[in-house]
């Protein structure tokens, strides 16, 4: 990328990159817009303070010379999977999922931690080697993915271990593991989906499948959330209902209306129209993603940068996905736009480490 | 290490592999999103036309019924917590022609206040054009029917009724009943714990103390379902299923309501606490604390400044001194310590030692003063207990030591929870070596025994302890457990939950029993014992024990605090007793702070409230 000198004397010395914070403004807008339709003004309160904390954060990572991850990534990495096993063993106590730690003045969840800390320790160890990542790196690589992602499962959190797992995944397939491999990957999962469904999943995961796959045969219990987000979509037409008049999510028919289900009413009002519009900012802060990814400088900068970008876009796939009735629900937010404290400081987290791959080089690459 | 392995690094290979990569990916991307907008142009474009008439046709939505909280009863059958139909006046915005003449003609006819209009306008800004929004709460009979028959003239208003917990005896139960109030925050964090997130959908209410608070599960009863097919706003056409809630179930308790008021007048504006308890049963009479508070006023949501008033009393209203009231037991336990010197060979029933009107650590000059100045003279545990000699108990407490005393005390109670079924209650102190050097990092000294001997020092009790304790004494070391509820009420039938058995205290000699009972019955029956006078005449006997403690007030929180010492430097009067003496079957306990002498002001309450129990319930003629 080509910037001018103007540029680099005001952002790039904030080591901001405009590009990607207009797209964010462009997505914060729409939440705001979209969750005062929900809940009217205290939810905006509340999510302009989640989004100044998450700005901050963001910005404040920017800082922070990529160096450093590569250093802090092993140590934060470990102490992460130590604090998921505490959640786990403090867990036994009390009922239904345990997720969150109690440090007396605070409480937060690991697995957040652990969806940023993933790719960097995935990339730190396989940029040790030459790219591409033999088979045997690719093996501990795996090990690396695997075991905090079974701690999260375990939780039991779905969405955030397959959000987890995906990030260091795509760490490998960045790293350019061969293609044989992939297909075999690809092939024992498929030949692990049966084992998967008759002994590892709980009655209420299995069930959340087969809604998927037949709303209709239980209208008023399990498929009653998809129907009434795919009717909302569906009515919603080319034009959209307009702001404030959603029938479906005013009238309480949706569920969730602010978090997972957010892109429901943001279609019932908007439209198909509405929708290419939301998909195009997503598009757009991808390709930029992806863009300042092949920039970077070395080997591991380039795998985070890669696999934040894309771990962004399994966000927007599997949550879109969910609420349209393509994939089971899950509870994945819509990156941005749901309300929700602690995943919005994760994703802009993430962001943050963009910026600062961007904007800390430490000489000019000249081709 | 990192440096060494990429000594052969083909940089630019790297990042063209890393190219290709992602480009794959990004093709990857473009498809999926791809297939979303497919997906989402079927559903919205394709289907739009079946989708828009789902939306407005099927509009059935599901709604959770929320089940009526069970009422509490005393043991008479009088109800003492029940449901009260309340009206409110509600209006939806968008039904309305003309909000702003509406509501100044409204105005005039139910003369709405300020406040009330204040606080419609700011709920006017903040809810959606078709949601209701309340105007006023609690409309008296006249206000309902007087806008009843003006409604035609208000389009959009309406008057909605639901129930409200009420507690028609206010502050006279406040310390048992508790009270219910508006679900908050860390409620609702309670209620996700235990996984009853459905089961409390469309409830508001939920215990916070007492009874409320104890038997929340027994008194909430299961929420219903209701699905109904609703119109374009929101509004119930018809309702398509129902399923019933099944209320919360009523409890009836062992309260005594005429007892418990009785109580209470006693008490008057004194500062103390009151407990009757069945001697046989454990079933709580009456137990009243003082000063109370309406607990109506929480129901409704308290004012922060009323709430404040209340929180920064000096008389700690909030308290419930029966179970969270801490005070030296004073004199009232000298039965239990002579028991044990007697069981410990320590005394024989006809040891007898002087009483100068004083007693001196052995060894030391530390001289500990009897309240009777110039002594009881010759004195015998009969004597000591009648007399409430404290000499005699100084010299016996040193003999037997903290590590005897300490363990066999915690058999009647003391220094554990009653059982009672309050989750407001304290263990208070029952002083150990290792709890002085666990709370002040200090040894334990003979003095601290000395003082322990006669319920002072470091030894602290409830009064629910003390009625706990003499219940013990009465049925001869038969332990027992108090408790308030008598019984749930389940669709007609009645069942009465079934208490533990607990290990009795054994003694060595059934004869110890005898000693300290008759002295106790020494105190109220003979010419020279201390409550003689408060028990004279009485058509039953009575066994008792007065206590006297030279505590500024009740600890809480061990503060110390000058100014209140300055306020109120008189002893505590204390007084327990059980009756008949042949038979116990009530026992009770009075506390009264900063009144003076135990037998001259609580054992005279402790009388009335027996005359009371026995008018109705006649004693076995012996």
């Amino acid at each position: 990328m080509v910037s001018t000198q103007a540029q680099k004397s005001i952002f790039y010395r904030l080591h901001i990159d405009p590009y990607l914070l207009l797209g964010l403004f462009a997505l914060m807008s729409i939440s705001l817009t979209v969750l005062y339709s929900v809940a009217g003004y205290e939810m905006i309160y509340r999510q302009v303070t989640r989004l100044a904390i998450a700005l901050t954060v963001m910005l404040v990572i920017a800082q922070i010379p990529p160096e450093w991850y590569r250093r802090w990534a092993p140590g934060i990495f470990i102490a992460c999977v130590l604090l998921l096993i505490a959640v786990l063993v403090i867990g036994h106590t009390g009922k239904g999922a345990q997720r969150w730690l109690d440090l007396g003045f605070t409480k937060f969840q690991p697995s957040e931690i652990m969806k940023l800390i993933m790719p960097l320790m995935v990339a730190y160890y396989v940029s040790q080697y030459t790219l591409p990542t033999r088979f045997k790196q690719a093996v501990i690589a795996l090990l690396i993915v695997i075991v905090p992602t079974l701690l999260i499962a375990k939780q039991p959190d779905l969405g955030t271990s397959i959000l987890v797992a995906s990030s260091g995944l795509f760490v490998l397939f960045l790293s350019g593991i061969s293609w044989l491999y992939i297909g075999i990957a690809l092939a024992s999962i498929l030949a692990f989906v049966p084992i998967l469904w008759f002994f590892l999943m709980l009655d209420y995961q299995r069930g959340r499948v087969l809604t998927l796959l037949n709303p209709e045969a239980d209208p008023l219990g399990a498929g009653y959330h998809i129907i009434q987000s795919k009717i909302a979509i569906g009515s919603g037409g080319f034009w959209g209902k307009g702001w404030l008049h959603g029938t479906q999510s005013q009238l309480e028919f949706l569920p969730e209306r602010h978090t997972d289900f957010i892109f429901s009413v943001y279609s019932e009002e908007f439209g198909f129209i509405g929708v290419l519009l939301l998909l195009t900012i997503y598009i757009l802060i991808i390709g930029r993603g992806l863009w300042i990814a092949n920039q970077a400088q070395d080997a591991f900068t380039k795998l985070i940068a890669g696999s934040i970008i894309l771990t962004f876009f399994v966000y927007v796939l599997v949550n879109i996905g969910m609420v349209s009735g393509l994939l089971p629900v899950v509870g994945v937010p819509l990156p941005i736009v749901s309300f929700g404290g602690t995943s919005i400081v994760t994703l802009l987290a993430g962001f943050g480490i963009l910026m600062s791959i961007h904007t800390h080089k430490r000489f000019n690459i000249k081709r | 290490m990192l440096r060494k392995r990429n000594s052969i690094r083909n940089h630019s290979a790297e990042s063209s592999l890393f190219m290709r990569r992602t480009i794959v990916v990004f093709v990857a991307i473009l498809i999926a999103i791809g297939i979303l907008i497919t997906n989402l142009y079927y559903l919205q474009i394709s289907s739009f036309k079946s989708y828009q008439t789902r939306s407005n046709a099927n509009r059935i939505s599901v709604q959770t019924v929320p089940p009526n909280r069970g009422l509490i009863y005393d043991r008479n059958g009088v109800i003492l917590a029940e449901n009260r139909p309340v009206y409110s006046l509600q209006v939806i915005k968008n039904k309305t022609n003309d909000l702003n003449n509406d509501i100044k003609r409204l105005t005039k006819l139910l003369s709405l206040t300020e406040d009330e209009l204040k606080k419609f306008n700011s709920n006017t800004r903040y809810t959606r054009s078709f949601r209701a929004i309340t105007i006023r709460d609690q409309l008296t009979p006249e206000e309902v029917a007087l806008f009843t028959v003006n409604q035609h003239k208000f389009k959009g208003f309406s008057i909605q009724a639901s129930l409200k917990r009420y507690y028609p005896y206010g502050t006279a139960f406040t310390h048992v009943l508790g009270y219910i109030a508006k679900i908050n925050s860390r409620d609702l964090q309670k209620i996700e714990q235990r996984g009853e997130r459905a089961r409390y959908q469309g409830t508001h209410y939920i215990g916070k103390l007492g009874i409320e608070k104890f038997y929340e599960d027994i008194l909430h009863g299961e929420p219903g379902q209701r699905q109904v097919e609703v119109d374009s706003w929101g509004k119930v056409i018809r309702t398509l299923q129902f399923t019933a809630p099944v209320p919360g179930k009523d409890i009836r308790l062992n309260i005594d309501i005429n007892l418990q008021l009785k109580a209470q007048e006693l008490l008057g504006d004194m500062r103390g606490s009151i407990i009757l308890m069945e001697a046989k049963t454990g079933a709580i009479l009456s137990l009243v604390s003082a000063p109370s508070y309406d607990p109506n006023l929480f129901v409704t949501g308290i004012s922060q400044t009323q709430y404040n008033k209340l929180l920064q009393s000096k008389d700690r209203p909030l308290i419930n001194r029966a179970t969270q009231g801490r005070y030296p037991p004073a004199s009232t336990i000298k039965p239990q310590m002579a028991l044990l010197a007697l069981n410990e060979k320590v005394i024989t029933e006809e040891t007898k030692i002087k009483d100068p009107g004083w007693w001196i650590v052995p060894n030391s000059k530390r001289r500990f003063r009897d309240w009777k100045r110039w002594g009881h003279g010759m004195v015998d545990v009969f004597h000591a207990i009648e007399q409430s000699c404290d000499t005699f108990f100084y010299d016996t407490a040193y003999k037997l030591g903290i590590d005897r005393i300490e363990p066999f005390m915690r058999l009647f109670g003391f220094g554990e929870y009653s059982g009672l079924d309050l989750a407001e209650e304290t263990k208070a102190i029952m002083p150990s070596r290792d709890w002085k050097s666990n709370r002040f990092k200090q040894p334990w000294y003979d003095g601290d025994t000395i003082s322990v001997g006669i319920g002072q020092g470091y030894w602290t009790v409830t009064p629910i302890q003390l009625t706990k304790a003499t219940a013990v004494l009465a049925r001869r070391g038969e332990n027992i457990e108090p408790h308030i509820l008598g019984s749930i009420i389940s669709s007609g039938e009645e069942f009465s939950p079934v208490h533990e058995s607990i290990q009795p205290i054994q003694l060595h000699d059934q004869r110890y029993w005898d000693i300290a009972l008759e002295a106790m019955r020494g105190v109220t029956s003979k010419r020279s014992g201390t409550a003689h006078r408060a028990f004279a005449n009485t058509t039953y006997t009575v066994a008792g024990k007065s206590g006297t403690a030279q505590v500024i007030n009740m600890k809480e929180d061990e503060e110390y605090d000058a100014e209140k010492i300055n306020e109120r430097h008189r002893d505590n009067a204390m007084f327990i007793a059980f009756a008949p003496f042949e038979s116990p079957e009530i026992v009770a306990t009075v506390v009264l702070e900063n009144a003076g002498g135990g037998s001259t002001n609580a054992a005279p309450i402790a009388r009335a409230l027996f005359d009371e129990y026995f008018k109705n319930i006649p004693p076995p003629t012996q």
